[in-house]
């Protein structure tokens, strides 16, 4: 038994922190977050020439040969930077063909994906259905028609995995024809939406798609939690710096046990979700038994969680964080993605209760 | 990362099995024997293959194993299968030996750490006063010396198990002209004596689990101080480290969750069973995040320990995130027994038991509370996550008060 992350995987963190404290602090979040595409193509490629945009894609496509844990490791720092960009969707296009593509698919899209010579997505999320591949009811037959919401960077994307009825999924190429973007007004600035629709576009079904789907998801659930515990933890520490510089009163505000108070019971909130999402990406690599419901109460908690704090982060700042100024509202709303993205929590709590035999 | 107990850990349970097979329950002519004496023996044999009183050199009665929790957690699921004697549970194992091992002189540790450990003496633990709870230093109780003996007068409260302990490890006044923290030695008293007076006080649970201790001209020879005089506010804080690793242990964060959802089985909510109902349903699963979210953090630490490296501010949470989730789980167990809530507890719940029925339900309803209170209440806990955790300034009172 030995329930921590080794040395490889600390030396992991420790670059992927570096690069997003050099090539994006947070002037540089902000100047994104305030601009027209929410994407930065020289910082994308920073992060791609270090080997994240293959990460869990194993070596003989051109990854990096790691596990979903080491993917969520590192969707843990991007979160806690609040990096703006495409990962979260690129990830989980990767591990769709990954999990459900022929060989030939395999060969021909994962290098690409992971070398960042082509971008990827995924589109889930249906008007009035929901996220989840037995809710998903795009017919595809050679050609795609319908709708697709919520769909991260849909308008960059070079290839986008489409969940279809029967929880199957099948590839697009957004150069075919027939493939139309409209922007989302999104919250969050860092992570752009779009809505896709789809004409008559040419389409290549990934031919496990309907056993693998539902794996894509719970890997997508992970990554949003490990985003979540980076971000809560941020939106924490940000509240104690603050909290030990704002004076009031001739003193700084952390004094006031009130402060002190609401601040420990976020600590005691957070802290404690880091080893959930670890465990939830262990038990996806290593325990399937446990993989699918671990990772939906994963989800579910860890941005409950990060919202909570989000908010009390911003309390804690008084005026300013109230302010488009303050970083805060950045995690803040990167919390209402991570809350929202894939389902609410009350939809993977109800799923862990059905998991569950409940 | 590896979660398996892995080959030899399974090999180790197979050991235990062995042993217990062998060894409880009790047979032939061990089987005649009275109760005490069964137990008696079984520690005896369960010290001498080391799994019992592990932590524990064996020159004191004990089986002097390296630290492995996942050995110990082995032990305990073969010894709860049979319901075979553990460690005595209770603050003399808990608190006084762990703080006699560190500080205790050797006659001390000679004396008290093997009755300690097979049962034979019990310990009670006189800290708090009327006036001195979350403030337990400015306590009063005042030891004076006279000849070879100290003279103590006083009166401790909540002192749990006092009407049942042996002897009491107490924190008194010796050194009354010296600032607050400086003047307080840790005295060890004999319960047993004319100067010793016991009141039961009734908890709201209906118990008398906590007293009143007054001490009126009572004896402690002079040499039965931890420590060196004065010290004593520091020895309590090696005991006081104990006690809040003492209450946690890996498994029962989530232990609660299983008689949790039995209940929600056996419960109706409009002629169906609560567990099929959705707000039920979403909290039992939010409950459930906040347990497996802490089993890690539990595992990480242990792991850590084992490793001997520091697990961080974690180690501080422990126990107020216990009370927090205990409090969560018994909120919920009175939601869901409906008009049972109405009822008187159904007795007093030990650390390791749960409710089997509605009335132990309510037990812990109410005992949930006395948790959240007892070592260091909640908001004692979020000053000391917030200060030495996070790194806030001290509270102006505790600084003022010298
Ligand atoms: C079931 C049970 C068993 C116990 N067993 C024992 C025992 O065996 N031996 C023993 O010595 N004691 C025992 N105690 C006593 C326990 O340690 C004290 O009750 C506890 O330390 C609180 O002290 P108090 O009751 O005087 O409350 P107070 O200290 O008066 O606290 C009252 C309230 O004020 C709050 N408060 C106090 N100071 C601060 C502060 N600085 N900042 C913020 N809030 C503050 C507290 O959180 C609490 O909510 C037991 C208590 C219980 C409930």
């Amino acid at each position: 038994m030995d329930f921590d992350i080794s040395e490889e995987q600390e030396l992991l963190q420790a670059t992927v922190r570096q690069l997003a404290g050099n090539e994006c602090p947070l002037t540089r979040v902000r100047e994104i977050f305030d601009g027209d595409s929410g994407h930065d193509p020289e910082l994308w490629k920073s992060l791609v020439e270090v080997g994240l945009g293959g990460t869990a894609i194993p070596e003989e496509f051109g990854g990096a040969g790691l596990e979903l844990l080491d993917l969520a490791l590192v969707a843990e720092c991007l979160g806690s930077a609040a990096v703006p960009g495409p990962f979260l969707g690129h990830s989980l296009a990767g591990l769709a063909v990954l999990f459900a593509g022929s060989e030939e698919q395999k060969k021909s899209w994962l290098p690409r994906l992971a070398m960042g010579d082509a971008l990827g997505t995924v589109a889930f999320a249906e008007e009035g259905s929901g996220w989840q591949p037995n809710e998903w009811t795009l017919r595809a037959n050679g050609t795609l028609r319908g709708t697709k919401q919520h769909v991260p960077y849909g308008s960059l994307a070079d290839l986008i995995v489409v969940g279809t009825a029967d929880g199957g999924l099948v590839l697009v190429e957004t150069a075919a024809d027939g493939v139309q973007s409209e922007p989302v007004d999104g919250a969050d600035r860092t992570r752009r939406l779009d809505h896709v629709s789809f004409d008559g576009a040419s389409c290549e079904a990934l031919p496990a798609g309907p056993q693998a789907s539902g794996r894509v998801r719970d890997a997508g659930l992970i990554l949003l939690s490990a985003d979540a515990y980076g971000g809560a933890a941020r939106s924490l520490e940000m509240a104690v710096e603050y909290a030990k510089t704002r004076q009031q009163f001739g003193v700084t505000i952390g004094h006031f046990q009130a402060i002190k108070h609401q601040l420990a019971n976020m600590a005691i909130e957070v802290d404690p979700v880091r080893f959930l999402v670890w465990y939830a990406a262990h038990a996806f690599d290593h325990v399937p038994d446990e993989s699918e419901r671990t990772a939906a109460l994963t989800k579910a908690h860890a941005t409950s969680v990060f919202m909570q704090t989000a908010r009390d982060s911003v309390e804690v700042h008084g005026g300013i964080g109230y302010t488009w100024e303050c970083d805060v509202q950045i995690l803040f709303k990167r919390a209402m993605f991570d809350r929202a993205f894939l389902g609410a929590p009350r939809v993977h709590r109800e799923r862990a209760a059905v998991l569950g035999g409940w | 990362m590896d979660l398996s107990y892995g080959e030899a850990y399974e090999a180790f349970r197979k050991e235990v099995q062995a042993f217990l097979a062998e060894n409880w329950p009790p047979r032939a002519e061990a089987a005649e024997l009275p109760r005490k004496d069964q137990v008696d023996r079984f520690r005896d044999r369960a010290v001498d293959a080391g799994y019992l009183a592990r932590s524990i050199p064996r020159k004191y009665g004990g089986s002097e194993q390296p630290p492995d929790a996942l050995r110990a957690s082995v032990i305990g699921e073969e010894f709860r299968k049979l319901r075979a004697p553990m460690d005595p549970v209770g603050l003399g194992v808990g608190l006084l030996v762990p703080t006699l091992l560190e500080r205790g002189t050797d006659w001390q540790k000679e004396k008290f750490i093997r009755p300690t450990l097979r049962g034979h003496i019990r310990w009670c633990q006189g800290y708090s006063e009327p006036g001195s709870g979350s403030d337990l230093a400015s306590l009063q109780t005042k030891g004076e010396l006279a000849g070879d003996e100290w003279v103590i007068n006083g009166q401790k409260i909540w002192t749990s198990g006092a009407q049942i302990a042996d002897y009491c490890f107490c924190l008194v006044r010796t050194e009354p002209e010296q600032p607050k923290h400086a003047g307080i030695s840790y005295m060890l008293i004999d319960m047993h004596q004319p100067g010793v007076e016991v009141r039961p006080l009734r908890q709201m649970t209906g118990h008398s689990g906590f007293n009143e201790v007054f001490f009126t001209d009572a004896r402690t020879p002079k040499d039965w101080i931890v420590g060196e005089r004065g010290e004593g506010w520091l020895v309590s804080r090696t005991t006081l480290k104990h006690e809040r690793s003492g209450l946690m242990n890996v498994g029962q964060a989530t232990g609660q969750l299983p008689a949790l959802v039995k209940l929600a089985r056996r419960s109706l909510r409009d002629g169906r069973p609560a567990v099929e109902d959705p707000e039920v349903r979403q909290k039992l699963a939010e409950i459930e995040g906040y347990m497996k979210a802490n089993e890690y953090a539990l595992y990480y630490r242990a792991t850590r320990g084992r490793k001997g490296r520091d697990a961080g501010r974690i180690q501080l949470m422990a126990k107020l995130i216990r009370s927090e989730i205990t409090q969560e789980v018994a909120k919920l167990a009175m939601e869901l027994i409906g008009d049972d809530g109405l009822l008187a507890g159904g007795g007093e719940l030990g650390m390791r038991e749960r409710p089997s029925d509605n009335r132990g339900w309510v037990s812990s309803y109410m005992g949930s509370l006395g948790g959240a209170i007892a070592a260091g209440s909640s908001n004692i806990q979020r000053n000391v996550i917030g200060e030495r955790g996070l790194g806030l300034p001290r509270d102006w009172a505790a600084q003022r008060s010298k």
